[in-house]
């Protein structure tokens, strides 16, 4: 039986779960505050702006999306495994095609700014 | 080997969508593959706050506003809730893969799970910081 | 120091059966049975069989958590009967054999499948340099013999494969212990096998079908954490995957 090419995306998985664990309870508290009225300061337009036009900025943006979509799309590959949804080669397909266009888009976004 | 012994061994079926109904253990386990759910479409959500910010100060704005709605206030507390419970149970068994020897012997499981805590703890206050909330 | 240790204690026993010369599907039959509250529920299960019913099936040898035989499903979690104490439970108890394995007879299961798996992952020792016996033995320091002495604890009950899902859904999964008994050899610093091991465990339906559940190391009685050695089988193989495809060059 050949070897598996999983390792490929398991990779991303891990690091992915990684950061998106230390860091997206963090990120959600910073968007909640400000919706609910306790804008914090990095989300002036001035401000956040400025920062993903430098390298640093834009490379923790891409870094922070990529490996989050790229971890979420492998767990919700399986979770509709584990669900029931048995047409894994279709879903993983749709799942890494969404992980992609989003991760393409990130790219464009960043140059953008 | 002489007589045929009549075996006719009985298969039970694993039923394929309510399986994880069986055992607590599977219920937590799906709870914990569930937050994909949620940290994705919220990574979709940081994605379109992205192409709003390159757009523009009013494509901007109107991405702040559209965050106060009642549904995506709700949709935030899920997911927040979803979020930790997914780095709790990421950071507890985050030492499975990583196997650590001090000298003679393997270290215990806690070194790397509070190692992680601290590591989240600390860089959490550092982001809000960073980001001007306190 | 108390009275109630040897307690006499009726248990009512619900067990499944399965007599495959006559039944189309397994049942459950009751038996109340008169027991002391130190027993087992292997020691239930001797007296039911010496004294109330000697048709009964099911596997068991060691009475001491060595042989692995006794595995089964009691109230629904996947134990040694001989490890599983009369004290810790209510007065019925509900025995099944272990889930995922098609039942032979009443508690008895075919295990072929494992059997036929833990073959495939070689779990002996494929020596690294191969010497004669002259030459003197294969020295290990207890740092190299602790990296790998957990996973050596395996006794082969099979309860991680009746507690993980993932072996349910796909019958074709190589499964907790066996892969766990491929980790325990290829961390070995005696061994040089891990190549032949790889073959058959960083596939699809190695370690690759693995999602990380955790139940095999929740009902392991000999505390081996099958889950950790996967997940490390799972990065070393990443990290052979790696090396394999953009780093060929570093590999002779």
């Amino acid at each position: 039986m050949a070897k598996s090419n999983k390792p490929i995306i398991w990779g991303t998985f891990a690091a992915g779960g990684e950061l998106v664990s230390l860091i997206m309870p963090v990120l959600i508290l910073l968007t909640l505050l400000a919706a609910t009225g306790h804008v914090p300061a990095i989300f002036g337009y001035e401000k956040l702006h400025a920062f993903a036009a430098g390298w640093f900025g834009k490379l923790a943006i891409f870094v922070v999306l990529f490996l989050s979509l790229w971890s979420q799309a492998h767990r919700l590959r399986i979770t509709c495994f584990d669900f029931g949804l048995r047409a894994d080669g279709l879903v993983a397909f749709v799942m890494y095609i969404l992980a992609a266009l989003g991760s393409v888009a990130t790219v464009v976004y960043l140059a953008r700014i | 080997m002489g007589e045929k012994m009549s075996r006719r061994p009985y298969v039970r079926e694993v039923p394929p969508t309510t399986w994880y109904f069986r055992m607590p253990r599977y219920m937590r386990y799906m709870v914990r593959e569930v937050t994909s759910i949620f940290i994705g479409i919220y990574t979709v959500i940081m994605l379109v706050g992205l192409m709003r910010l390159s757009e523009g100060p009013a494509q901007w704005q109107s991405f702040l506003d559209a965050l106060k709605s009642p549904g995506s206030v709700t949709f935030q507390v899920l997911a927040l809730l979803f979020a930790l419970y997914n780095s709790f149970t990421w950071f507890n068994v985050a030492p499975k893969a990583l196997p650590l020897q001090f000298g003679e012997d393997m270290a215990p499981d806690s070194v790397v799970a509070i190692g992680h805590y601290v590591v989240w703890v600390l860089l959490s206050i550092f982001i809000l910081f960073w980001a001007g909330v306190f | 120091m108390s009275d109630n240790r040897l307690a006499a204690r009726q248990i009512e026993l619900e067990v499944l059966r399965y007599n495959p010369e006559t039944d189309q599907e397994p049942k459950f039959q009751n038996y109340s049975v008169p027991c002391i509250n130190e027993w087992c529920v292997l020691d239930a299960l001797n007296y039911l069989k010496d004294n109330l019913d000697p048709t009964l099936a099911y596997r068991w040898s060691c009475h001491m958590q060595v042989c692995g035989s006794c595995g089964m499903m009691i109230n629904g979690e996947p134990k040694l009967a001989c490890k599983a104490m009369l004290r810790d439970y209510p007065d019925t108890i509900r025995i099944e054999p272990l889930n995922h394995f098609p039942i032979e007879r009443d508690l008895v299961t075919v295990a072929d499948d494992f059997i036929a798996k833990l073959k495939r992952v070689k779990p002996y020792i494929i020596p690294g340099e191969k010497r004669v016996p002259t030459e003197g033995e294969y020295k290990q320091t207890p740092a190299q013999l602790k990296r790998y002495r957990q996973f050596a604890m395996c006794i082969n009950c099979m309860l991680c494969y009746a507690a993980c899902p993932e072996y349910g859904l796909q019958p074709k999964f190589i499964g907790p212990a066996a892969i766990s008994l491929a980790h325990r050899y290829n961390i070995d610093s005696r061994d040089g096998g891990r190549d032949e091991r790889q073959e058959e465990i960083a596939t699809d339906e190695g370690v690759w079908e693995c999602t990380f559940v955790g139940a095999c190391s929740e009902v392991c009685p000999k505390h081996v954490d099958p889950a950790a050695a996967l997940q490390q089988v799972k990065a070393a193989s990443t990290v052979d995957w790696y090396l394999e495809h953009f780093m060929s060059w570093v590999k002779k």
